[in-house]
């Protein structure tokens, strides 16, 4: 082999794959297959795990609430954070910088610290087990993230333009909505992926939050234990699917992603 | 047409970006502000549009206070140093959108669109988006899209300044003839004194915040009323040296003198500034009274056409620009003559005495 540096993309590739292909191989094994022996694929293959999701609502639920709250994060925590993103990148006013640099800290405290406090405050409200409860948790460090990574993207924007705008006499909330979001329309793909990927990974809010109409996918994934053990090709499919919406949304953001990072935002 | 501007003045903060200023600029011709980088150009401009609130003053158009009328309902239209179009429309849309947001009809837009896009040789690009465009036509989009409504104050910040050597010469040709017919206050802001010579009108010097002059653009040239307007109004810079006047004699610094004439002769005796165009100070004996000056070069530059020669002088810098190729060894001293019929005098305050 002449040039053996190419080998380290290829076994970099290898190793994250790897996981991956495991996870899928499981899921189209049964559990007595994957107990019972090691086989780099299916040789029993059955898609039985996947027919049992799809069956059986207290699984396919589990889908359909975490992409209620997921979404409704999303749209959320995005259009909130538009017009933040919009001042902080604008104007400049008292302690912006020290307000900028505090938005960003609360994504940095642990989900757990305010896990007591929403659960109390939820069911005092009644709005323990919906999909706001979650919705409105995940703001907690969704919304830092957007203003973020939108206020960059925002900042790239010449002030001259909304100048250019107001000349032409466009008022403010028409060339917001007719000029602006368009023209930055890659940043808030880009906010908007990272608000559904966070939320969709995260676990201790969305578990500790419901309990049985809103119960996200991975809560219900903890509970497969049964008389027999865990149904660990069952769980393996859960996974499978899980992987799929995150993968399906980073398809869309992909060319996007890498000029976030070229802002240095992401 | 006319647009006042009544002890404006902008202060930030603790900085004060513009000292109270009085102005009438009016209709026909170019009004220039010439300055350089942070001497307020821009700042100045946006007061003018409504972009930014005065801290001071206020301002009137054909004598009405426009002070506090927001910008969308003043009829002005900008155009940037750096290419501003709105990238998600095409070049059509940009061009018609002040027409859309007044809401005029579809024809009206449709002609006068084609119009503006026939005069700025946009014609073939129409379905194009901004970002497909080069620089010179992006700004040309600019341009239509700030002609097209028939402003009454059309605000040009260094529009050529980003823009390569060739271009700037096509526009800067086309710039009169676009504002020709028009019935609109034309204000441009410039670094390059080339340019104001090149449009007339009328010129504004602006120095650190300040309006120092205003005039006809060839009178503010010709008759510089203080140091400052004189050195904004001078490129390469203007060269100035100590002169001493004892009796009919002046002597420069350096140790050159010769006898007083003209405005200068009615000086009293005493110490002045002498300020000399660099294309009054030349190689080779020219003008009416050239006086003989020695200076170390320092610094050459030949273009195709002239040559360049900076000098130490008396402690200062002093450039030479003259015709022709004359070339000069770096350290060498050379013999230049200045022609002192063209100097301008000035005194200790800085303002013109004499010249």
């Amino acid at each position: 082999m002449k040039n053996p540096s190419r080998f380290v993309p290829a076994l970099y590739i290898f190793f994250l794959m790897l996981p991956i292909y495991w996870l899928i191989n499981m899921s189209f094994k049964t559990t007595n297959e994957i107990l019972g022996s090691f086989s780099l694929w299916p040789r029993e293959f059955t898609t039985e795990n996947y027919v049992a999701i799809f069956t059986d609502p207290t699984w396919y639920m589990g889908y359909v609430n975490s992409l209620a709250y997921v979404s409704l994060n999303t749209v959320l925590s995005v259009s909130v954070a538009l017009p933040a993103a919009y001042a902080f990148s604008r104007y400049r006013f008292l302690g912006d910088k020290h307000l900028f640099f505090w938005l960003l800290t609360n994504r940095m405290a642990p989900p757990a610290v305010f896990a007591l406090p929403f659960f109390q405050l939820y069911s005092a409200v009644g709005l323990f087990d919906t999909y706001w409860a979650v919705a409105l948790a995940h703001t907690l460090f969704n919304i830092p993230l957007a203003v973020w990574i939108l206020e960059g993207f925002m900042s790239g924007v010449p002030k001259e333009l909304d100048e250019t705008a107001y000349v032409d006499g466009y008022s403010f909330p028409r060339f917001f909505v007719k000029i602006f979001i368009p023209t930055i329309a890659a940043g808030i793909g880009v906010a908007a992926f990272f608000c559904f990927m966070f939320s969709w990974v995260e676990l201790l809010l969305a578990k500790t939050l419901t309990s049985v109409a809103a119960k996200p996918i991975a809560a219900v994934m903890t509970r497969t234990a049964s008389t027999s053990g865990y149904e660990l090709g069952l769980l393996a499919a859960a996974g499978t699917l899980t992987i799929i919406p995150g993968a399906f949304v980073i398809y869309f953001v992909r060319n996007y992603i890498a000029r976030g990072f070229a802002l240095g935002r992401v | 047409m006319s647009l006042e501007l009544i002890d404006v003045s902008k202060r930030v903060g603790v900085e004060q970006h513009i000292y109270p200023t009085n102005l009438t600029l009016e209709a026909g011709g170019m009004n220039i502000l010439l300055g350089t980088t942070l001497s307020g150009k821009t700042t100045l401009m946006q007061l003018m549009a409504g972009l930014d609130k005065l801290t001071t003053g206020s301002i009137r158009f054909n004598g009405e206070d426009v002070t506090r009328t927001a910008v969308q309902k003043r009829n002005v239209s900008m155009v940037y140093q750096q290419f501003i179009n709105y990238p998600n429309f095409s070049v059509f849309e940009n061009i018609a959108s002040p027409l859309r947001v007044a809401r005029m009809a579809e024809d009206e837009i449709k002609r006068r669109v084609c119009e503006m896009a026939e005069l700025l040789k946009l014609s073939g690009m129409l379905d194009r988006r901004p970002s497909e465009l080069s620089g010179g036509q992006q700004q040309r989009t600019a341009m239509a899209r700030a002609l097209v409504k028939d402003a009454d104050l059309v605000l040009l910040d260094e529009p050529l300044a980003n823009l390569d050597f060739k271009l700037r010469e096509e526009l800067r040709d086309e710039l009169p003839r676009l504002f020709a017919n028009r019935e609109c206050v034309v204000v441009y802001a410039t670094t390059e004194p080339v340019e104001a010579l090149l449009f007339g009108g009328k010129t504004a010097t602006l120095h650190k915040g300040r309006v120092t002059q205003f005039g006809p653009t060839g009178d503010v040239y010709r008759k510089p009323q203080d140091l400052v307007s004189a050195e904004v109004f001078s490129e390469p810079p203007i060269n100035h040296a100590q002169v001493t006047k004892n009796g009919e004699t002046l002597t420069l610094v350096s140790g050159a003198s010769w006898s007083a004439t003209g405005q200068a002769a009615a000086l009293p005796d005493g110490t002045y500034t002498l300020g000399l165009r660099p294309h009054h100070v030349t190689p080779a004996q020219s003008g009416s009274q050239p006086v003989e000056v020695d200076g170390n070069v320092m610094v050459t530059e030949l273009s195709g056409s002239e040559s360049v020669v900076h000098f130490h002088l008396g402690g200062r810098t002093w450039v030479s620009q003259s015709h022709g190729i004359h070339p000069f060894e770096v350290g060498e001293q050379a013999t230049l003559y200045a022609d002192v019929s063209q100097a301008f005098y000035f005194d200790a305050s800085g303002a013109l005495i004499a010249g």
